[in-house]
């Protein structure tokens, strides 16, 4: 579990461990993690938490281990403390469905409010859970347009200056040597990023799928994967020897 | 053969009724001392083990006693009450049951019997089902998995009230596997459903036959009970060689393609040749080659599970009518099934296991008194010693087939939830009737019940789904399905047979400009991971042919025929066979004596001589060491012959500790015969001043704490997890109206595998988990032994360079190496070309 381990180890050079990119003009810092941090206005965006899926699979008939949400919460716990940031993103599909929010049980409901205290705190809608969040602080949004970016869940084929999207979780496979390795990564060619999905118990979507076509510059793509301990940026055209 | 079993043998003569007696007559048949014995027994009551060899009208014996019975019976008037089936017939192997029911209905109809007979398998139309349970055959010829299935369904009590018999063909290799234990589950509860009914066991000699013997009967808590036993003698020893080429035998490497214009000659000599090997990717080089020399146009044909089913059929039936020379195949033919003329095996690559030699070996003329004929071919040096250990081993006689074992967890699990839906359970009457299989007799209580709560909630320390429950305990104390989809589910993704993710391989036109066409035909299944390895033009052989990836669509990987000589092969995870532990007891035992290499070709026992003088050849008990320089590495080469599997799980603990002790490796690759790591560091010298000791280095206590540490982390483990998760019914393969791929499934399944260690650590999935790996994919056993034995007879040779014995797996590195360690190298050096290309994005 990497993620979870990453969170409770102390970084003594976070620099080495993370990477700087530009969007659109505007500054990023890849948190090996899987969030980004915006220092300018000092802004941090997680994606695609997919709250309770655990739960949501057990009202199915999958009794999936009901540890996710806390798992994914001691992450972004690490991560916020890590940043302090003033404002926190949170980039849709926060929920794995649409009546997890309103099902999360107290001591998670308390835990996000002992996060969220003293920042602005902006709920993306998703598609699992287009109806917004019920009882958490913070407000809930469709889009938000804000320092010249604009976050949004599923990332729009129109515009893609400036946009930082999720819902398509992100992974990329480098190969060397016919093995082949494959890890969530942020995907930006300068114009548009995707993040990775933050949530615990989430996949990936390879970024050669089909449902990334058309959406980036390939040249000038670089996936920033999330390895064991820090990131490694990889040019899309370089993933393949 | 003793006085007692001859008169039951004319005991059971007596018991053929005229009808019988005048066919076999009229087929100028003798019927055999062993039919008669078991028919005499089994009408007396007895459940029975028949061991006999492959030709000794075996699936005969273990229908006489049914048929006679049913002969007897006579056919039942229109208008009769309902009449459940009368005898159960499974086998491993759809195929197999669909070739008994045309081997029985002939004697059935040539006799006039008054008899029903019918198949029943996943490929059985949903109508003919459902006819079948409410008109059901006197016989059924069915599979493991459909009779798990039909004991799931609350029409079970009454589909299954009258049955008498139930006959398990290839019983040997049914036991060994999840199958086996799901199947001892059924069996089971249909002693409950029907108590007088006896089972009769179909095997090939075995190594314990008393663990045969035992899981056909019910048991007890007090004592052991066990099925009667009858043998069959043997047939004629079969003629096996070894092939002798002009050709030099190579070092290393698995296709044995030097001795194609031997094996092409020998095709050419018999009319049909069997050609077993070990892995799908082989078959298909060994295909490849033969067709490369193929001449005369011989008709040779392609079987393996991977393929197509319809080609598979074809193939079957052209065998079946002796229109083809030879065979290509892997161990979708292993079983007994009895196709043509086959009048010579040939086995390309060793064989790893003296019994499941002589199995394949037995595919090649059918008649008992007549022998067969057989020529192993070795691929490479190391090979030849274990090709002739085998032979003598089949001589001999010695068997090496593995123990039943332990029933395991996950398929409990499923059988739980089957038996929920069969009809609402009372807990300790389902605890007893389970633990009256002989792989679950050891079940404690708890533990069962601990299994009842994962089917019901998922079993976790923290209870949170009780409102979701899949099965509940009602106010009547039993346990009760919550509600139908519960049972639809139950249906979909019942079995134990997990496959790796999978896509359907389709044959597509390259139209201009790299447009790909519409689909054409299905050419059969490979693993998605190796997919992800190709890029679009990359060329594969797959069925036969050489194929040139297109992409993947929706859930199918697209191909075109290609023309390129040089293709890259399927890499398929399947059918590699760990080398046996009597066969490698064998293989150091001819090492170790040079007056036993007479049988060996010249230039092996050059080499072995060469070996000798420039290093030193193992004792039978002891562990060669070999360290020496090469490059700007030091590597050390053991020779334990363990088997790759238990080998792999070495070379990780030991490089753990050399790294603990700071002598630098770098890395290791693993084979049947040896072991090889590399270093920084020298480490001859490092063992020379015992820093670490080599006694130290190989102490058993590796199996503790490192094992512990290893595991955890172990990529082997995460499989074994998912494996677990889905027979368990924790994630499903199907699901009504949603069919997930295989990908999808694997990411889940590790990330659930990952949340759950670090929070519930002891749950009953992953111990589930861990009794599979330390079985299975570790070999744990077998290491343990292992380290025991060479507890003191470590020798060391430090060399200037590298030894003759050493070349074989030194030509391994780089071929071979341990997946899932080791990843973030090979991240960091894709970002490090980022760096170099000075892209401006500062990543450091």
């Amino acid at each position: 579990m990497q993620r979870l381990a990453l969170a409770s180890m102390e970084i003594q050079d976070f620099g080495a461990v993370s990477a700087r990119t530009v969007v659109a003009g505007v500054e990023a810092v890849c948190d090996p993690l899987g969030a980004l941090y915006l220092p300018e206005t000092r802004l941090l965006v997680v994606s695609d938490l997919h709250l309770e899926k655990g739960a949501a699979f057990a009202r199915r008939g999958m009794m999936l281990p009901p540890y996710d949400t806390l798992a994914t919460l001691k992450v972004l716990e690490a991560v916020i403390l890590r940043h302090d940031p003033a404002i926190v993103v949170s980039l849709g599909d926060n929920f794995h469905d649409r009546i997890g929010s309103a099902h999360l049980p107290e001591i998670f409901r308390s835990k996000i409010a002992d996060l969220a205290r003293g920042r602005e705190w902006i709920w993306i809608n998703g598609n699992h859970d287009p109806d917004g969040t019920v009882d958490l602080p913070g407000q809930s949004a469709d889009e938000l347009h804000y320092a010249g970016l604009a976050f949004r869940h599923e990332p729009s084929l129109l515009s893609p200056a400036g946009e930082i999207a999720g819902h398509l979780h992100p992974a990329a496979t480098v190969i060397r040597r016919e093995k082949a390795v494959r890890r969530p990564c942020f995907a930006t060619d300068g114009k548009r990023l995707l993040m990775p999905a933050f949530g615990i118990m989430t996949g990936g979507l390879d970024l050669r799928h089909k449902a990334m076509t058309g959406l980036f510059d390939r040249p000038n793509l670089i996936a920033h994967m999330l390895g064991r301990d820090r990131i490694y940026s990889v040019r899309f055209t370089n993933l393949r020897s | 053969m003793s006085d007692s079993h001859l008169s039951q043998a004319a005991q059971g003569l007596s018991l053929l009724s005229p009808s019988f007696t005048r066919w076999f007559a009229d087929k100028g048949w003798q019927p055999r001392a062993h039919q008669m014995e078991l028919l005499a027994r089994a009408h007396a009551g007895e459940s029975l083990l028949l061991i006999a060899p492959t030709g000794a009208g075996k699936t005969l014996a273990g229908f006489l006693p049914a048929l006679t019975d049913l002969a007897q019976r006579g056919r039942i008037p229109p208008g009769s009450a309902f009449t459940g089936i009368h005898t159960l017939y499974i086998s491993p192997l759809k195929a197999l049951a669909v070739d008994i029911e045309r081997n029985l209905m002939k004697p059935v109809s040539e006799m006039g019997l008054p008899i029903t007979v019918e198949t029943r398998t996943g490929d059985t139309p949903q109508a003919k089902r459902q006819r079948q349970r409410l008109n059901p055959p006197d016989i059924l010829l069915t599979t493991p998995e459909q009779v798990a299935l039909l004991i799931a369904n609350g029409e079970a009590p009454r589909f299954f009230k009258d049955l008498k018999y139930i006959i398990f063909d290839e019983l040997h290799s049914l036991v060994t596997s999840k199958r086996g234990h799901l199947l001892s589950l059924g069996l089971a509860r249909l002693r409950r459903l029907a108590p007088g009914l006896k089972t009769i066991g179909l095997s090939a000699t075995v190594a314990e036959p008393m663990d045969l013997r035992r899981w056909l009967v019910a048991q007890t808590p007090d004592a052991e009970h066990h099925a009667g036993l009858v043998t069959a003698p043997g047939g004629a020893k079969p003629i096996i060689t070894i092939l002798k080429s002009e050709a030099r035998v190579p070092w290393s490497g698995h296709q044995a393609k030097y001795a194609m214009p031997e094996v092409y000659e020998a095709i050419k000599q018999h009319k049909t040749a069997l050609l077993f090997v070990n892995t799908r990717s082989q078959a298909e080089i060994l295909f490849q080659e033969l067709w490369n020399i193929n001449e005369d146009t011989l008709p040779i044909a392609l079987h393996h599970g991977s393929l197509d089913v319809g080609q598979r059929r074809k193939v079957e039936q052209a065998m079946a009518e002796n229109r083809l020379r030879a065979v290509v195949a892997t161990s979708t033919l292993d079983l007994g099934i009895d196709w043509g003329d086959v009048d010579l095996v040939i086995h390309v690559g060793a064989p790893k296991g003296a019994s499941r030699l002589a199995q394949r070996i037995g595919r090649a003329n059918h008649r008992m008194d007549e022998p067969s004929r057989a020529i192993l071919v070795p691929a490479n040096r190391f090979e030849v010693m274990e090709c002739q250990a085998a032979l003598d081993a089949n001589y001999l006689g010695a068997q090496d087939t593995p123990p039943v074992g332990d029933g395991a967890l996950d398929v409990l699990a499923q059988h739980v939830l089957g038996m929920a839906c069969a009809a609402p359970f009372d807990e300790d009457a389902l605890f007893a009737e389970i633990t009256t299989a002989s792989p679950y007799t050891g079940l404690s209580r708890e533990k069962f019940a601990r299994i009842v709560q994962f089917v019901a909630t998922g079993g976790y320390a923290l209870k949170t789904y009780e409102r979701y429950a899949r099965i509940r305990k009602t106010a009547d104390g039993l346990w009760r399905v919550s509600n139908p989809g519960v049972a639809q589910q139950y249906r979909l993704n019942l079995g134990t047979i997990v496959e790796m993710p999978m896509l359907n391989v389709r044959m597509v036109k390259r139209g201009a400009k790299g447009a790909v066409g519409r689909g054409g035909a299905s050419l059969g299944k490979v693993e998605e991971y190796f997919l992800e390895m190709l890029s679009p033009g990359d060329t594969f052989l797959f069925s036969g042919k050489v194929l040139r990836f297109e992409g993947i669509r929706e859930n199918e990987c697209l191909v075109s025929q290609a023309f390129s000589l040089d293709p890259k092969v399927p890499a398929y995870a399947g059918g590699k066979f760990p080398l046996s532990t009597y066969l490698a007891d064998q293989v150091r035992a001819m090492l170790d004596d040079p007056e036993r290499w007479g049988a060996l070709p010249e230039q092996v026992r050059d080499w072995l001589a060469l070996q000798r003088d420039v290093s030193s050849l193992p004792k039978r008990d002891e562990l060669l060491i070999e360290t020496f320089p090469r490059g700007s590495r030091h590597y050390m080469v053991a020779y334990p012959f363990e088997g790759r599997l238990a080998h792999q799980t070495l070379g990780m603990l030991l490089t753990r500790r050399l790294e603990r002790a700071g002598r630098r490796p770098l890395g290791f690759v693993a084979t049947d015969y040896s072991l090889a790591i590399w270093a920084l560091d020298d480490l001859g010298y490092s063992f020379a001043i015992e820093r670490p000791s080599l006694s130290n280095l190989f102490d058993e206590d590796m199996l503790g704490d490192d094992l512990e540490a290893w595991l955890d982390e172990s990529f082997m483990l995460k499989r074994t997890f998912r494996n677990c998760a889905v027979i368990a019914g924790l994630i499903e393969q199907r699901h009504p109206g949603k069919e997930k791929t295989g990908r999808q499934v694997t990411v889940s399944a590790d990330l659930i595998y990952d949340v759950l260690r670090s929070h519930e650590p002891d749950h009953i999935l992953l111990e589930a988990t861990r009794n599979d790996a330390a079985a299975g994919l570790l070999d744990i056993q077998r290491l343990g032994d292992m380290l025991m034995r060479i507890k003191g007879h470590i020798t060391h040779r430090r060399l200037d360079r590298i030894s003759p014995l050493a070349v074989p797996i030194m030509l391994e590195i780089g071929r071979e190496t341990v997946a899932g360690e080791a990843q973030d190298s090979l991240l960091a050096e894709a970002a490090e070309d980022l760096i170099a290309e000075a892209m401006g994005e500062d990543s450091v």
